[in-house]
């Protein structure tokens, strides 16, 4: 199987890799790039654990093959926060316990801060349909809901 | 599995022409790669449709139609102000398939040829009249967008064959379209049955209307008896009574896990019923 050369931006870092044709998005960024907080949870999109940002659109890393990142601009969780700065939503997941298993939370996470990138203030439906395609089977899902609100409000310089 | 990124569909269709063995086409990759992973397909040939021209575009045409390039995935419908405007039905039918994640990544013609009875983008192409160009090793051609499922899971295009377009005609004045699913769920399940309408009004009556099934037979189905149940009236009791006789006489489902023959029948009139009233205060030029 002849092996495909690829050229892509992954949070801002310029990276190549040698892509199997039939390779996932997620088999690279975690196999080739050493990039493992994207999780694989279905590997068929259904869960979400994998989310990723492609050119500024979220994605299951898992429905992309890695040959298809060429020359395309992803962002993954290892771009959200730093290791002594976290971003308000993953501060704010902390403080809300929103995690159990932590899991499914990567994906979540980086769903959340595009969702918030478009819709600076959703209301709690719009927040559940957003992440209906990021499945978690530990926290009933209330606690990350409000986890974002209140993330959302901070970002928008409102007191919590 | 050979990877391609061939630039024209002529490129695209020869490639596929060629191919001793199995090929697909990539645009999306919602169905593909699912498949491809679960060991169901495995393609000699991949041929990526993402790097040809024009392909990621949202166009209106000469007459004032649309134009949607085959890799457009769904979450750039919805985003579209004018195209909402002119086809709701066809954008909310898209805008139930899948995820965000999905969303930002499934197309309509992935949709349309992964060949899926209950698509539920189909049933609002083939009520708005939209139609595919299919580039092949002999030219193009054009079709109806009813003509390309045959069975589930299969399509009508020949080998070497290739969706390369697909256009929605003019609104034109007074129309409207809406497209409802039935799920026993809010989010995120496959059609248990799905109805489009789309019509056309002159003053309160309607002169022109399509209606089209999805997930009551092998294939999304064009129901013409159900149009001509409601032409000619004004979607009166009497309309609303034979358009449901007509929708439920079209039913041909299987009884399966989401749904029995019995259910997926009665709810095919229910949801005709509302979408033709959703269609028909929309060409009103109510909010709906």
């Amino acid at each position: 199987m002849t092996k495909v050369h690829v050229t892509t931006t992954v949070n801002g870092d310029p990276v190549e890799f040698l892509a199997d044709p039939r390779e996932t998005l997620l088999d690279s960024l975690r196999n080739s790039l050493g990039l493992t907080g994207s999780k694989e949870g279905c590997g068929t999109g259904d869960c979400g654990a994998c989310s990723v940002t492609m050119n500024g659109t979220l994605v299951c890393s898992c429905l992309v093959l890695g040959v298809e990142a060429e020359g395309a601009q992803i962002e993954t969780i290892e771009g959200m926060g730093g290791d002594t700065q976290l971003h308000p939503l993953q501060r704010k997941f902390v403080e809300h316990a929103a995690l159990q298993c932590g899991f499914c939370t990567p994906g979540i996470l980086v769903a959340a801060k595009k969702l918030l990138e478009e819709n600076a203030n959703p209301t709690e439906t719009e927040i559940r349909y957003w992440l209906a395609g990021n499945l978690c089977r530990c926290t009933g899902y209330d606690k990350i809901i409000r986890a974002v609100q209140d993330a959302a409000a901070e970002m928008r310089g409102e007191a919590a | 599995m050979r990877y391609h990124t061939p630039s024209t569909f002529e490129d695209a269709a020869r490639l596929a022409a060629s191919a001793s063995g199995l090929t697909r086409f990539l645009a999306g990759g919602t169905d593909v790669l699912v498949q491809l992973r679960a060991g169901m397909v495995q393609p000699d040939d991949l041929i990526d449709l993402k790097k040809i021209s024009g392909v990621d575009a949202i166009e209106r045409t000469e007459d004032g139609g649309w134009h949607i390039g085959v890799a457009v995935p769904g979450i750039r419908l919805g985003g579209h102000a004018d195209l909402c405007a002119d086809w709701p039905g066809v954008v909310e039918g898209m805008e139930l398939v899948g995820s965000t994640q999905i969303q930002g990544r499934a197309t309509l013609v992935g949709n349309l040829c992964n060949g899926s009875p209950a698509a539920d983008s189909v049933p609002g192409l083939v009520a708005a009249g939209a139609t595919v160009t299919i580039t092949g090793p002999n030219g193009t051609r054009t079709v109806p967008v009813e003509d390309i499922p045959v069975s589930p899971g299969k399509t009508s295009l020949a080998a070497g064959e290739v969706v390369s377009a697909i256009t929605l005609p003019p609104r034109g004045s007074n129309g409207g379209d809406a497209y409802l699913r039935f799920i026993p769920r809010t989010e995120m399940d496959i059609a248990v049955v799905g109805c489009a309408v789309n019509l056309r009004l002159d003053g309160d009556t309607i002169t022109e209307a399509r209606v089209a099934l999805g997930a009551v037979a092998p294939t999304v189905v064009l129901v013409p008896e159900a149009a001509d149940a409601i032409i000619g009236t004004t979607l009166d009791d009497a309309a609303i009574a034979a358009l449901v006789a007509a929708a439920e006489a079209a039913c041909n489902p299987i009884t399966d896990k989401r749904g029995t023959v019995e259910f997926r029948t009665e709810v095919a009139g229910v949801l005709a019923k509302r979408a033709a009233r959703i269609a028909y205060s929309r060409a009103k030029g109510e909010n709906a």
